[in-house]
């Protein structure tokens, strides 16, 4: 069945679109990510210009991230007042994100950004991360005790000023790091298109030392508004999300993200993070790969406003 | 003889309207054109499609008609629009756009049809001053163009472009007569046809020589939802964001509530 995409301008088959967003909610249910940096690539993979693919990326992770939010607050892990925190600085990233955004459409450098910052993330994440599961899978198998590695009990970022007291985490930590991973982090939602989870969450805990339960709800609850910020200003500056595209997406993803849920508790943790890194790695190749060979086509053509 | 002033004025006068009435009816063929809507809805399900495009040729010389001297060319402007090309080239080992050229506004889209390849109803001065033809849609370049030597490639790396996506099309045989005074052309839109005005024009050409050009407008529109979100998201962009914010809150919530576990 092909659907016309009103703001992409193209027809798609619907059940494509709707299988990518199944299987992307699969994994992000499976591994506990927004599923934002998955959704993006295989949208532009599959010619969905890049600058509505991040777009329209940004307003699927709005329900993910809400409807993972949900259910760690009725839980009670998610700190609110660090979440507020991040979102201050991740509010302005994000400005500063899509100011950057329309700048480098304008110039038609965007795409190529888009894809540096994929294939730098991607790699950077997803190779530390295989490193990291590799070794847990080795002391498992050695029989030692798999724990978290902790570099060192002294960390610069506490000896920064500003503290603050964060109650529902039990920690007492400057803002300054935390409104800079915001910052940080809104940046490259508004550019990538992404939650931003798969690099706050190791932040958080490895850099800021917050307490592993209540990482992923926070993260969640400044995700939500930091997508949702950058989907209005997209819409109001670029006209660039494509509200048919991501609901197609989202009713898929949040049906996939149930099942793959239900395999990852069957599944162990390190298993799991070594297959995250695998396909984060995948992606990030695939993306590397368009830039380095020689593409088909050399030219590109765009038309801009109207005129007479 | 001597024939009075009166009668010798009254007779030059009837020759002259002779005269003007054998001149005019030589020369007075007419062309015209209909289509069945003036409009064109694009729908969630649009794939493009066949444009039919009927006509009249009237006061023929029905000798030239049947040795086929009549020829006529239909074609379909699409709305005029500023466009960018733009070339990668590899820099540091990644390929990243580093040339472009900016043209002045010239059809989006373009499909032409006609009873012979263009080149044979006419000469090549005669399409490149009308305008007939994908070769001679005018592209100027805007702007700085340096020396100028970078245009012609430009130029047609944007034909070709445009071509390969179907937005600008030719069927070379696609105007065909159905009796002797009425023609059909079929012309065929491509799936991406932008929307906004277009121009129907149709030209008829007698011994190669220009005749005459009739045009009509058409608008492409996109319909329902499709147009409502479109213009929604272009005029209340800021609106439009909320619903979208609103739309992903309610999926999320509803997920949340469905699939709950407790």
């Amino acid at each position: 069945m092909s659907i016309y995409l009103p703001i992409a301008e193209l027809s798609v088959n619907a059940f494509i679109i709707l299988g990518m967003g199944a299987a992307v909610g699969f994994l992000s249910g499976m591994f506990g990510v927004g599923g934002g940096f998955l959704i993006t690539p295989l949208l532009i993979f599959y010619n969905i210009p890049p600058a509505v693919a991040v777009a329209t990326g940004a307003n699927q992770v709005v329900a993910s991230s809400f409807s993972g939010a949900l259910s760690h607050f009725r839980r009670g892990t998610l700190d609110i007042k660090l979440g507020l925190t991040l979102l201050g600085g991740g509010l302005v990233g994000a400005s500063v994100g899509i100011y950057l955004f329309t700048l480098l459409r304008s110039l038609g450098q965007l795409d190529l950004i888009i894809s540096l910052f994929y294939v730098t993330f991607l790699s950077i994440v997803g190779g530390l991360m295989l490193l990291e599961s590799i070794n847990s899978l080795r002391r498992a198998a050695a029989n030692k005790p798999v724990s978290l590695r902790k570099p060192g009990q002294h960390n610069w970022v506490h000896r920064l000023p500003f503290k603050m007291r964060f109650k529902r985490s039990k920690i007492y930590l400057s803002v300054i790091p935390v409104i800079v991973l915001g910052f940080g982090i809104g940046v490259l939602t508004s550019i990538m298109g992404v939650g931003g989870g798969f690099i706050m969450v190791p932040a958080m805990i490895y850099l800021l030392r917050i307490p592993t339960n209540v990482v992923i709800g926070t993260s969640l609850f400044q995700i939500i508004f930091v997508t949702a910020f950058t989907t209005i200003v997209q819409a109001t500056t670029n006209q660039s999300v494509d509200v048919f595209l991501a609901g197609l997406l989202m009713i898929a993803g949040v049906v996939g993200a149930q099942y793959g849920v239900r395999v990852g508790q069957k599944l162990r943790g390190e298993q799991l993070r070594a297959l995250l890194a695998l396909l984060v790695l995948a992606v990030g190749v695939r993306l590397a790969l368009d830039l380095v060979l020689t593409p088909d086509e050399l030219y590109s053509v765009v038309t801009t406003k109207e005129g007479f | 003889m001597r024939w009075p002033s009166e009668i010798k004025a009254l007779l030059a006068a009837l020759l002259l309207v002779l005269v003007a009435a054998v001149g005019v009816k030589a020369a007075n063929e007419k062309l015209d054109i209909g289509i069945s809507t003036n409009e064109i809805a694009i729908t969630s399900d649009f794939a493009g499609a066949d444009l039919i495009v009927f006509g009249a040729l009237d006061n023929a010389d029905p000798l030239l008609l049947q040795l086929g001297q009549y020829d006529i060319i239909v074609a379909l402007e699409g709305p005029p629009k500023e466009t960018v090309v733009r070339k990668k080239d590899r820099v540091f080992g990644i390929w990243i756009n580093r040339y472009s050229m900016r043209f002045e506004p010239a059809p989006a889209s373009y499909s032409i049809s006609s009873t012979l390849p263009i080149n044979r109803i006419t000469k090549e001065i005669e399409l490149s001053g009308r305008t007939i033809g994908i070769e001679h849609i005018h592209l100027t370049p805007a702007g700085n163009v340096g020396d100028g030597t970078r245009v012609p490639e430009f130029k047609s790396a944007l034909l070709r472009l445009r071509v390969e996506d179907g937005l600008y099309q030719s069927e070379p045989v696609g105007v065909e007569f159905v009796s002797s005074s009425l023609f059909r052309a079929t012309l065929r839109l491509p799936a991406s046809i932008p929307v906004g005005e277009h121009r129907l024009r149709a030209f008829l050409f007698k011994n190669n020589e220009f005749v005459m050009e009739r045009n009509l407008r058409l608008r492409v529109v996109k319909t329902g939802i499709e147009q409502f979100v479109f213009e929604l998201a272009h005029q209340q962009a800021f609106l439009y964001g909320l619903l979208a914010v609103g739309l992903a809150m309610i999926t999320g919530w509803l997920a949340s509530v469905i699939f709950r576990k407790d």
